[in-house]
């Protein structure tokens, strides 16, 4: 039981490998932009995590300011940490689709510019975290940094959209083959437990070092 | 009637260390209470706590029978930060003070009796460290608490002003306003007090409740003041 | 309710008081900011279409650099001597001291902008086709979306260490959207309102400041109290 996050997260591995397998491989070559599209099949599971840890955040936020319990600054900063992770992968994939599908490795398109934007918010309180040596402090004042950047990203979204509102629309398993949206669903998955096993790891660490900080 | 001052296992902790823990003790109303002990002891640390300017870590204050931030308007603190502006005059500064504290008139006043009147419109910037104590001093009496938490009342004063800080204790304690006093100028206050506490590395160590809230002037001098004061 | 209305308005009393006290340091913010449109000429290569197109991006972008130094002042004199306490032991309500702030350098940053636009006219050659007063909305709206969030994270910053570099890292990727919008709109009021989005990007800095004041309001006094 102590360990169950290393099944999960094993668990995410192989079904990450079955699904990009079966997208790379299996999977009809998209009409458009040929292979080039297969990236999609790890990109938008990541799309789908970065913003869940964000979220997740934004939740541990939430409580900490609720209930002050550590649990809920436990999981602010693993999910901060995952979520960066996962959010600099998100941008690269972005920039390597973008590369042979616009012609360039950055677009200002609406999600992109959105991801980067949310990236650099959540850097931002990771820095105030490393500033601020009161651990009460320090989670209080990440925790609101946390709320007013989650709430932000609608207005990020919406503001790059209107912007520039000359890209595809939203691949969501309604606009694609059903022989394609199994391996997204099976990769949305894998990388959700992968990021589980992150967090999960995580939050053992940020306990820990609590644990440290607060003892005498 | 609760008592003016009460505290159970108040502690505050700072970054890596606890500045004070298992606080707990009750001063009755009325009463002016001496506290002693060595530099980073954690007297300013008590008396911060006791006027909700630090949010206690564990334990709870209680001012008066409610929570210690409810009673702000009864509280006044001086600490060794003073709270002024020194873009603004000294005047000015009172001024907003009693604007935002709700407090009309008696700024003359009081700082005609901190001796601050010919220089209150200067700018606090030009203030001399003992001038910058007497307005804090002003500020505290313009709003009239009965709950004084005084920290280190006595440093940066001359000999002039340390006469003051003695009247206005003699003051404070004959409105009725219960006092605690945190100072290395044992054997000045003393005579003043009804009771002592000692503070030795972030605990309480001398305060049984009797002590406080029945002492005498007479239980104050049995407290040995540390490394002999004047 | 009413108190708290009392005490908000006794709190921008003060600010604006002291920003009279200190209105120097004002002016620096707005020379600086003068100097950074000058500075953007530089970068734009003297060539003058590309620099009446891009007046309103400089505008905005020069505002919230100064935005940076204006912030960190305003809280530099409340925690220099721990001010910030004794108002909250007076006691003022957290919200007030918020709102009071807030107001405050939102009137900095509102100055300064309204000085930078005829700057912007000279330089750029930028003229205001719609009309001053449709700009000076504009920066009243997009000042008013930089002070609330720069409030906030300037109390934050302010007690932490490294302040000075905390502040803009916490502060930039917040004011994106309303940097967007108010370039947008700004430029809508530059070159002519074609498409009549001036009105769209007026409410997206409408719904964050709502959004933004409201937040700040209520989180205020979890960052302040110790």
């Amino acid at each position: 039981m102590r360990r169950w996050e290393i099944w999960v997260g094993l668990l995410g591995l192989g079904m990450l490998v079955f699904g990009s397998y079966y997208g790379l491989v299996l999977a009809p070559r998209e009409q458009y932009m040929g292979d080039v599209q297969r990236i999609m099949y790890v990109h938008v599971p990541t799309a789908w995590n970065t913003l869940l840890c964000f979220t997740a955040s934004f939740v541990g936020a939430v409580g900490w300011l609720w209930t002050r319990s550590w649990k809920w600054d436990h999981l602010i900063e693993s999910t901060i940490i995952t979520g960066l992770v996962t959010g600099s992968l998100l941008a690269v994939q972005g920039a390597i689709w973008a590369k042979p599908t616009w012609g360039v490795w950055w677009t200002w398109d609406p999600r992109l510019t959105s991801v980067a934007v949310m990236v650099l918010s959540f850097l931002g309180i990771l820095a105030l975290r490393s500033f601020v040596d009161d651990p009460i402090k320090r989670a209080t004042w990440s925790a609101t940094a946390a709320v007013l950047a989650w709430v932000n990203i609608p207005f990020v979204y919406l503001c790059v959209r209107w912007m520039a509102s000359l890209h595809q629309t939203q691949s969501t398993p309604k606009t694609v083959d059903p022989a394609m949206v199994f391996p997204l669903r099976v990769n949305a998955f894998a990388v959700l437990f992968i990021v589980i096993f992150f967090v999960a790891t995580g939050w053992r660490i940020a306990r820990e070092l609590r644990k440290r900080e607060l003892a005498e | 009637m609760p008592p003016a001052i009460a505290t159970t296992e108040v502690g505050r902790r700072f970054a890596g260390r606890w500045a004070l823990r298992g606080a707990s003790f009750e001063v009755a109303a009325g009463q002016t209470v001496l506290v002693q002990g060595p530099n980073g002891a954690g007297k300013t640390t008590l008396l911060r706590v006791l006027a909700s300017a630090l949010e206690p870590t564990v334990g709870a204050v209680l001012l008066h029978g409610q929570s210690a931030i409810s009673q702000r308007a009864r509280v006044g603190l001086l600490s060794h930060a003073d709270g002024h502006y020194d873009d603004l005059s000294g005047v000015d500064n009172l001024l907003v003070a009693a604007r935002l504290g709700r407090v009309t008139g008696g700024v003359d006043v009081v700082l005609e009796r901190v001796g601050l009147s010919s220089r209150a419109g200067d700018l606090v910037r030009t203030y001399s460290a003992g001038m910058r104590k007497r307005l804090a001093f002003a500020r505290l009496l313009l709003k009239a608490p009965d709950l004084v938490f005084l920290d280190e009342p006595y440093a940066a004063l001359d000999t002039e002003g340390q006469l003051l800080v003695d009247a206005l204790l003699a003051e404070l304690r004959a409105g009725g306003a219960t006092v605690m006093v945190s100072t290395h100028q044992v054997a000045r206050v003393a005579p003043r007090c009804d009771a002592a506490l000692v503070v030795e590395n972030g605990r309480v160590t001398s305060a049984a409740p009797p002590a406080v809230t029945v002492g005498g002037n007479e239980r104050v001098s049995r407290i040995p003041a540390p490394g002999g004061a004047p | 309710m009413n108190e708290a209305l009392r005490e908000c308005a006794a709190m921008i009393g003060k600010e604006l008081s002291h920003l009279w006290r200190a209105r120097a340091r004002v002016a620096g913010t707005a020379a600086f900011a003068l100097a950074t449109l000058l500075l953007f000429s530089f970068a734009g290569g003297m060539n003058a279409d590309l620099l009446r197109h891009n007046a309103a991006g400089y505008l905005w972008v020069g505002l919230l650099l100064a935005s940076t130094l204006s912030l960190g002042e305003s809280f530099r004199v409340e925690t220099e001597h721990n001010a910030l306490e004794m108002l909250l032991l007076l006691p003022v309500r957290p919200a007030a001291i918020f709102v009071g702030k807030a107001v405050g350098n939102l009137v900095v940053l509102l100055l300064v902008g309204l000085l930078m636009i005829p700057l912007c006219v000279v330089l750029f050659d930028a003229a205001p086709r719609e009309g001053v007063g449709k700009l000076a909305l504009t920066v009243l709206l997009g000042t008013a979306s930089i002070s609330a969030p720069g409030t906030m994270h300037a109390a934050l910053a302010s007690r932490a260490r490294g302040r000075d570099l905390l502040l803009p890292l916490l502060l930039f990727p917040l004011v994106v959207p309303c940097v967007i919008a108010a370039v947008q709109a700004s430029r809508a009021c530059f070159t002519g309102d074609a498409m009549g989005e001036l009105s769209s990007w007026l409410a997206v800095l409408v719904g964050f400041c709502v959004v933004h004041w409201s937040l700040g309001a209520l989180l205020f006094e979890r960052v302040v109290e110790d």
